[in-house]
Parts: structure tokens; sequence; C-alpha cells
């Protein structure tokens, strides 16, 4: 693997080819802020708030630092005015779904983002996609997913799945932005609509 | 719908998860919906988890996991249709059966489905049921062309 | 049927099915396309079928169901060979005497000819009816002389030579030069330069590479790929199998959106007789290349137009976009190299080969070559498909081919590049249709939608149309789409019910910038467009929405009132009768008056008043005039007569 020479905010950054911005902005101490990321799952890239200004050849176009692959004489700035905006208007968007998040009160705090901009929404899923992909590459249990699409999708847990695994398992929990309100509502919901017949859990 | 009929059209697909969406369409198409049931078979023979195939049965407008209609009514709502006046047509047809597009209504008579293009723009707006083109419709036409069905 | 084995042995084949045809042997065709279909074109199939029996005719006359001809307004559509005489919007009715007076007695039938409505002058060939004369039908031309489910038809018009020019006499570096240098660009949305893209797939590390025919043509309102793989399958198959050659792949892919089932039979069907004669399969016309190809039917959702999505949803999976920041074209399908075209585009690939890049070069401006198939819709006197050269103006397609608008209307817009794209007004009609041309006037090429607007279309309602449309359509994956389209849609449904405020604007402005910069996939990116383009052409009829609560088209449901005019009502109870919630009270000589609280401003008595009294009459943005007293509505008939 060849060595990539990108600058990262005005500093040089030696990076391995095939890493992302996001891990090599990591890697020399740079932050970018993130919702849809954790460690032991694959980059997802839908939260958008890691978008950095790219700049190669001339040309700057906005990415997200959690897919876009370093590239040699790249040169990101993990701020500016249009970075900035789009955040605070990220945040905003979301904060109608989930006012009282910290992750995301936190995040407002330093983009100065209003969290009354929009009306509250109904649903407070911010669809970080979390709770569904670790269910999927960490737990492998599959016991929720999404359904639907547009601005009509959903995660949903399989009862029956849900009604075997997840009792002892809740790993998903501390996971949601949201505060586990979210995931334990759903799971609540989905085995309380379970038939007589299906197994019993093991607690009450 | 029978287990034998849903391990045909696997196998005639390939019981690979590629073909998931391939046999999904032809279980719709054969039984109008999808049953839970065939959906935890597909799941069970193509090795694939169930949440992903929730996911596809919700995420394209092709499948339907609750039984539809005896007759399916399509309103095309393309730009075409729409910039000839298809949102009244629309209108109408929800006055005239009850229900609002993705329902069923109680005597699974008719369902109504708002479709994005069906092609036929000279004839807009147009009206399908059960697959019939009613072409150049108008609201008042519509209660004459749902009459014929029962 | 013996498999054809080396291009001589094509061209014998040719040979041998043209010396059986007679050029001057009558021949009936009839547009089986499916809106033709929609037409009842199939009772007229039967009806011919019966009569050329009936009248001892079926030795000396042909008959013919071939795909969609294109002037889609005045199907179905019948011509007759060798004349070229062309019958319009016919029934099966009229059956028996096309038979007997012009296949008989070579009598042309007047009644059923094209009549030019400024001359009154009936038009008896096909080629000189404006709507066609005008057009250059490169690609689509042959759709009148082939049956879809037929490959000898196809062979006849010299189907398949470009493929066995392409495997014997030319290297596969040598075809994708070939591309390369014409120019060739995307016909299905980003325009794209199709010899970069194939040469990167080409030189993209990999055995197995993909080929794949994007014909998911999810754009309301644009059905031209429709046609063609209906009408000319063979012409997309010959086209992928000679990308496929160039790449270096042995597989590809058709992905045919669900709602065509009649292009997914036809491209089933001629699948399997191309790999009949040879033309797919193992050591294609002796060459040693091999190649396959797969149908797969997409499942209701726009999203898979877009190339990535596409590619999710043949792995099997729901059809969310990927980011592309490593092209598709490297890595794809199952990360493989994959090259993904439109239906238009494969279907040019056998006439630039045969016919080489410099015949392709001639054609079209300078950055865009070649025809472009716009599918012209909306409000338009001659809807239907029409191919011309890229540089013609808007206002030769929509006025010297499309006949202009219906009713006297005046124009407002042509909309093109569907929920991508952008509104283009009246100022520039005479803008030269082009890939970049379009993009600089706020919208874009696209598919080749083309959806035609008048004075009666409210621009605010479009906007609210298509964000309604994508809010439905987008994968819903990442924020600034779901979110911003979300919040968009809220604010101009208000704007459209009267609920607008000061400041709307600007916020949607602002989630404008926030989708089109942020976004996952170029559906959301482009998701600001029809918003941006009705502000930047129609500004004034937002605010007129927003501040004076006044739809200047007369058409937003909550902000227009019907009103019959009591000078003009002549109380003839045309309106009365057909008011589906009762809402006119009036009588025989009683001007009618509308109840506007039962009013469900459904339109119908504004359709059904007779022209030469026009009282019924949209409002908005005033207050509706109080019905006049009861005295004063009745009519004494006596003193009105003549």
């Amino acid at each position: 693997m060849s060595e990539i020479l990108l600058q990262i905010d005005g500093r040089e950054v030696k990076a391995r080819e095939g890493i992302t911005i996001l891990a090599a902005a990591q890697n020399v101490g740079i932050s970018i802020p993130t919702l849809c990321c954790h460690e032991k799952l694959e980059p997802y890239g839908a939260c958008r708030m890691c978008t950095v200004e790219a700049e190669v050849r001339g040309w700057t176009k906005l990415v997200a630092a959690c897919l876009y692959p370093v590239e040699q004489d790249l040169v990101v700035r993990t701020r500016s005015e249009k970075v900035d905006k789009t955040r605070k208007m990220i945040l905003e968007l979301l904060l109608a779904h989930a006012p009282h998040s910290m992750e995301l009160q936190d995040l407002a705090k330093e983009y100065g983002a209003d969290k009354d901009r929009f009306e509250k929404e109904a649903s407070f899923c911010i669809h970080c996609g979390l709770c569904v992909r670790y269910c999927a590459e960490v737990k492998k249990k599959n016991a929720l997913g999404f359904v639907d699409r547009g601005t009509r999708r959903e995660i949903s847990f399989i009862p029956e799945i849900a009604a075997r695994e997840c009792w002892n398992c809740k790993e998903c929990f501390p996971l949601c932005p949201t505060s586990a309100l979210q995931a334990s509502f759903v799971l609540t919901e989905a085995l309380i609509s379970l038939s007589p017949s299906s197994e019993p859990e093991s607690e009450e | 719908m029978k287990n034998d009929k849903i391990d045909r059209i696997i196998d005639k697909h390939g019981c690979e998860p590629s073909s998931l969406i391939q046999i999904l369409l032809e279980i719709q198409s054969e039984n109008h919906w999808l049953p839970k049931e065939a959906l935890e078979k597909v799941s069970k023979k193509l090795k694939v988890p169930l949440s992903r195939i929730q996911h596809i049965a919700t995420f394209y407008k092709a499948f339907s996991l609750v039984p539809k209609g005896r007759h399916e009514i399509h309103i095309c709502m393309g730009t075409a249709c729409h910039v000839r006046g298809a949102p009244r047509v629309l209108d109408t047809v929800k006055d005239l059966t009850g229900i609002k597009p993705g329902e069923t209504d109680l005597d699974l008579k008719f369902s109504l489905e708002t479709v994005n293009c069906l092609g036929c723009c000279a004839l807009g707006p147009v009206m399908e049921v059960d697959g019939k083109h009613h072409g150049r419709m108008v609201p008042a036409m519509t209660a004459d062309v749902l009459r014929n069905y029962d | 049927m013996a498999r054809i084995n080396s291009p001589a042995e094509l061209e014998e084949l040719r040979k041998g099915i043209l010396s059986k045809r007679d050029p001057n042997k009558r021949c009936i065709t009839l547009c089986s396309g499916s809106a033709c279909h929609a037409s009842s074109s199939e009772e007229v199939a039967v009806s011919i079928e019966e009569e050329i029996k009936k009248q001892g005719l079926s030795a000396e006359v042909d008959f013919r169901k071939t795909g969609c001809h294109g002037f889609c307004e005045r199907g179905p559509i019948i011509v007759i060979h060798p004349e070229e005489i062309c019958y319009l919007q016919i029934e099966p009715e009229d059956v028996p005497e096309i038979v007997s007076q012009t296949i008989k007695e070579n009598k042309v039938i007047e009644r059923l000819l094209y009549t030019d409505p400024s001359t009154d002058e009936k038009i008896i060939h096909e080629s000189e009816i404006p709507f066609y004369k005008n057009q250059e039908r490169l690609v689509f031309g042959s759709n009148g002389n082939i049956d879809p489910k037929s490959i000898d038809d196809y062979l006849a018009l010299g189907g398949y030579s470009a493929l066995a020019k392409a495997l014997s006499r030319m290297t596969s570096g040598q075809v994708l030069e070939e591309v390369k240098k014409s120019n060739l660009r995307g016909r299905g949305g980003g325009g794209f330069p199709t010899g970069r893209k194939w040469e990167e797939s080409r030189n993209a590390p990999g055995e197995i590479k993909y080929v794949i025919v994007n014909a998911d043509e999810g754009d309301p309102g644009a059905y031209m790929d429709r046609s063609l793989l209906e009408g000319n399958p063979h012409s997309i198959l010959e086209g992928l199998t000679i990308g496929a050659y160039a790449i270096g792949s042995h597989e590809g892919y058709i992905y045919v959106r669900q709602e065509y089932p009649l292009a997914v039979e036809n491209v089933t069907i001629a699948i399997k007789k191309a790999e009949e004669y040879g033309f797919l399969g193992k050591n294609i016309l002796g060459s040693g290349f091999d190649f396959t190809i797969k149908v797969h039917q997409g499942a209701g959702a726009f999203v898979c137009g877009e190339s990535s999505a596409l590619m999710t949803a043949l792995e099997g999976r729901a059809g969310e976009p990927r980011p592309k920041y490593i092209h598709t074209a490297v890595k794809g399908v199952w990360d493989r190299p994959s090259v993904l075209n439109n239906v238009e585009t494969w279907a040019n690939v056998p006439l630039i080969i045969n016919k080489g890049a410099d015949w392709f070069t001639q054609i079209g401006t300078e950055k865009s070559k070649g025809t472009k198939i716009f599918s012209l819709v909306g409000k338009i006197n001659h809807t239907g498909l029409v191919e011309v050269p890229m540089g013609i103006t808007l206002r030769d397609i929509i006025y010297g081919i499309g006949g202009g608008i219906p009713g006297g209307k005046r124009f407002k817009a042509v909309q093109t590049g569907g929920p991508s794209g952008g509104c283009i007004p009246e100022e520039l009609l005479d803008l030269k249709v082009g890939f970049d041309e379009l993009t600089k006037a706020g919208s874009m090429m696209g598919s080749g939608g083309m959806i035609v607007m008048d004075e009666d279309t409210c621009m605010v309602d479009v906007a609210r149309y298509f964000l309604d449309f994508l809010t439905d359509e987008s994968c819903g994956k990442c924020v600034p789409c779901r979110e911003g389209m979300r919040q968009m849609l809220k604010i101009l449904t208000n704007i459209t019910k009267g609920k607008g405020k000061e400041g709307d604007i600007e916020l949607l402005e602002e989630l404008s910038e926030v989708a089109g910069d942020a976004s996952l996939c170029a559906l959301g990116r482009t998701a600001p467009n029809p918003f941006l383009s009705t502000l930047r052409y129609f500004r004034d009829e937002y605010e007129a929405h927003i501040r004076e609560k006044r739809c200047p088209a007369c058409s937003c449901k909550e902000l227009i009132s019907y009103y019959i005019d009591p000078v003009e009502c002549k109380a003839c109870m045309a309106c009365l009768r057909k008011c589906p919630s009762e809402a006119i009270v009036g009588g025989k000589n009683l001007i009618h008056v509308i109840d506007q609280d039962k009013c469900t401003k459904c339109g119908t008595c504004f359709e059904v008043c007779p022209p030469r009294f026009a009282a019924a009459k949209k409002i908005s943005g005033e207050p509706v005039p109080s019905p006049i007293p009861l005295e004063a509505r009745v009519i004494v008939r006596e003193s009105k007569e003549k």
C-alpha cells in the first residue's frame, strides 16, 4: 500500500492509500463530527455531518469524509462557511425529530443550530442506522431493519427474532443518539403485537 | 399460497440472493400479495435475513403485504397527466371509492394506487383498471367507468 | 433454425430473407405500441386479419403489427406500403372500407388522412406529415417496419451487420475508439461521454465485467425507451453486444421496469431468437467472443434508475444508491467493473459502427452529437415521440413538430429532464437543444421528457408536484434529501394552499442549497432543481401565492373559486346536470349560481359550459361576488329571442 500525501486544514498529512479522509484526519487528531459512524461498523454515509470541502486539481467539491478515499495532493477543509452552513442545517432538520438528544444538542451549540427552526415531527428516529447495522454486522441477528422509503422510511423489529434475542442483548440501545427511547419504544410495540402462540420471553 | 408453488418459483429463478426481487415479483404476480409465510420461506431458502426481505417488500411499490381488492385501480400521476388534470380525477375516485391511494376498501372490491407514468401520455389523464386503460379521463367520467366493475 | 456461424452466413441469410420479400407487395403496418394498444389497436388488428381473409386477399396482402410509430396523439395508426399511405385514429369499423377501397381499388380515404390545420390540405404520405417531416428518425424510424417479435424483419433492414463488422473486421480497441471518436453522450440523464465510460471499464482491473441496459425509465412523461425496447429490441441487443466486445464483458443485464410488461415480453423473445440464431451465446458469428444477456425486472422504484441504485437492485437488495467516489465503471455490480448505459445510448451504437463516427459527428452540435428522441407530452397538440438532431430549437420542436398548444392557449414553459430538471420559459424558446445549453438554462437533457405547459399551469404547483414525487421516491437514507425535501414539500404545499408566509422563499433556497451540496446521490442533489428553475423564471407566481393568496394560473384548488358570471349565463343547465356535488342552483330560465359551500372545485362546470357562453369562470385572489337577487336571475326568453 503506497503512502499518500494530502493536506487537511492547512496541515500536511501522510496517509495509507485506501483509507478515508475521516480516518486520516482522526490519525492526526483532527476531529470531524459524525452521527452515523461507529468503529465496529462499515461506514454508512447517511448523516452527512462529516461533509468537508475537498479540492483536487483546482475543483472544490463537498464530500462525505467517512467514505471519500484519500488522494495524492488532496486539499481538505474540515471547516468553512459552506461546511458549517451544511452541518447547521442538517442539525436543524434532525432536531425537528429529536430535540432532546444530547448528542444533537452538543453539536447544535457548536454550529449555532436552532432546534425550533422546523416544526416538530412525529417520529424521533434520525436514521443513523446504528441499531440496524450493529444488529446485522456485529450481532449478526438481523432482529431489526429499515422499512419503506423516502419520508416514510422507519426502523422495524422482526417480532419473532426480537422476542428471542433482544431482551438478553439490548446492545443497540446505548448506540441510539436520540437516547434509548426510540429503540425500546419500537421494540415494546413489536413484542406486544405478538400472538400468544409464539415463544414466551424468559423475563415477565 | 402453497409451499411447493413457492419452491417452484425459487428454483426457477435460481436459489441465489440476487434473484430475490425476481422471485418476490413472481409470487406477488401469482398471489396478488406477499403473505408473511411466503417471505419467511424465501428467507430460509435463500439464506437472506428476513429484515432485508422486509425492507425490499416495503421499499418497492410493486409489492403488497396485505391482500388486494378484486379490482386494481391505477391512476397515472405522471407529469403529463398531472398537467392535464389528473389530481382532480384522483380526488373524484377517492370520493367514489372511499379509499386513498395505497388502500383497499372493506369489501376487498377496489384497491387504489397512483402510478408515476404508464407511458400513454397521449391519452392523459389515464386511469387503468385491471390492466385496461381508460384515457382522456375527466372527473365526470369516473363514476361510469367504475360502475362496470363488481 | 440453424445457427449462423460467420458473417458470410449472415449475409447469405439476409439475402435469402430479402429475396422472399417483394418490396412492391402490399403491406399493412399497424402501430401496436403500448399507447396505441391502450387505444384498442388490438381490436383493429383482429379486424384487419379478419377482413383480409374475408376478402380473399391473404396471398396478396401482408399484415405487420409494429412497434410505436411515435405519433401517439393520433393512434391507432396504419401505414399502407409500398405507397406509404398513412391513416390515423383508426377504429375497427374503418377496416372493411380500408381493405376494399384502398387495398383493392387503390382509392385513398380522405377522412382518415392527416389534415394540415393551417391549409386544410390532406396529406397522404407518412413522411410528408409535418410531425414526421421535421424529424430525423435515425434510431426510431425502423420501428414502423419491424414486427418486434420477429428477428427476420430486423435482419431485412440490415440488422446485426454492425455486430458482424465489429467482431470480424475490428479489434475491441478499434470499436472503443470509434465510439469515443463519435462523442456519443449518454441519453439517459447525465450526458456522460459514453466512450470514456467504456474505456474506464475496459482498463479497470478484473476478469469479470458487466454491461447493463438501464430501461428503468422512471421520469414521468418519458416513454421513448419503452417504445424502443418494445418496438426494436434487437437494436439494443446488438448495441449491447458490441459494447460488451469493446469492454471485455461476457455478461449483460437488461434492467426493465416492471410497469412495462410488453417491453419485458418483447426483449425476452428477442433474446431467445438471438440465441437461436447465434447472435448471443458462445463463439458469436465464429469470432470466439462469448456473451449472454439476462433480463431483470424492476419492482417500482424511481430511484433504481440511478446507476448505483440499479446495480444494488441487481444484487437483490433495496435500491439505495451508493457514493460514486469510485466510479461504478470501476466498482459496480458485486464491486466489479460495470458499464451502465441508457436504452437509447445502446441503440445508437450499431449505427455508429456501421456508418462510422465521422458520419455521426456531422449530426448535431459541437458538444452534443447525433439525434435525441424526446417524448413531447402535456399541453401539446401532437403528443408523441420525436427524434431530432441536437441543435434544433425548442420552438421548432414544440410548434414545428408538436403543432403548438391546444385550445389556442398561450405557451408558458416546457419542463425537461424529469424530476431532476427544470422549466424553460417562453423567452428561451429559441434555445438550441443540447446537453450543456439545457443545463445552463437551469434544466437538463435528462432522458428526454418534454412536458409542455400552458397559461393554466401553476408553476408553484409544478415545483410542489415534483417535490411530492421525490419525497415518495427518495430512498430515504441521507438527511439532506429525506429531511430537506420533507420540509420543502411542507412549505410548498402550504404556499399552494394560501398558507405561505414571508421568508418561505429564502428558507426553500437554503434547503435547496444543502440538498444540492450534501446529498448522497444525484437524485437528492438535483431534487431542488424544479423549485429553483421555477423560482428563477416565475418568481412573480410565488410572490402572488404568498403575498396576495392568489394563484395567477387559477389552478391551486384552495386559492380559486368557481363562479358563474350572471351576465354570460344562459341557464342551459349543462353544468347543473353534471355537477357531482349538486352544488349549482338554478333552472331552465334561472341563471345558475354555485353554492360555494358545496363546491368541491372539481372543475366540471368550467369544462362543460358551452364555449359560446363561457359563463363558468375561475377566480383567484378576490372574493366571490355575492349572487345577484333571485328576481334578477330570471331570464325572460321572449325578449332575448332574435
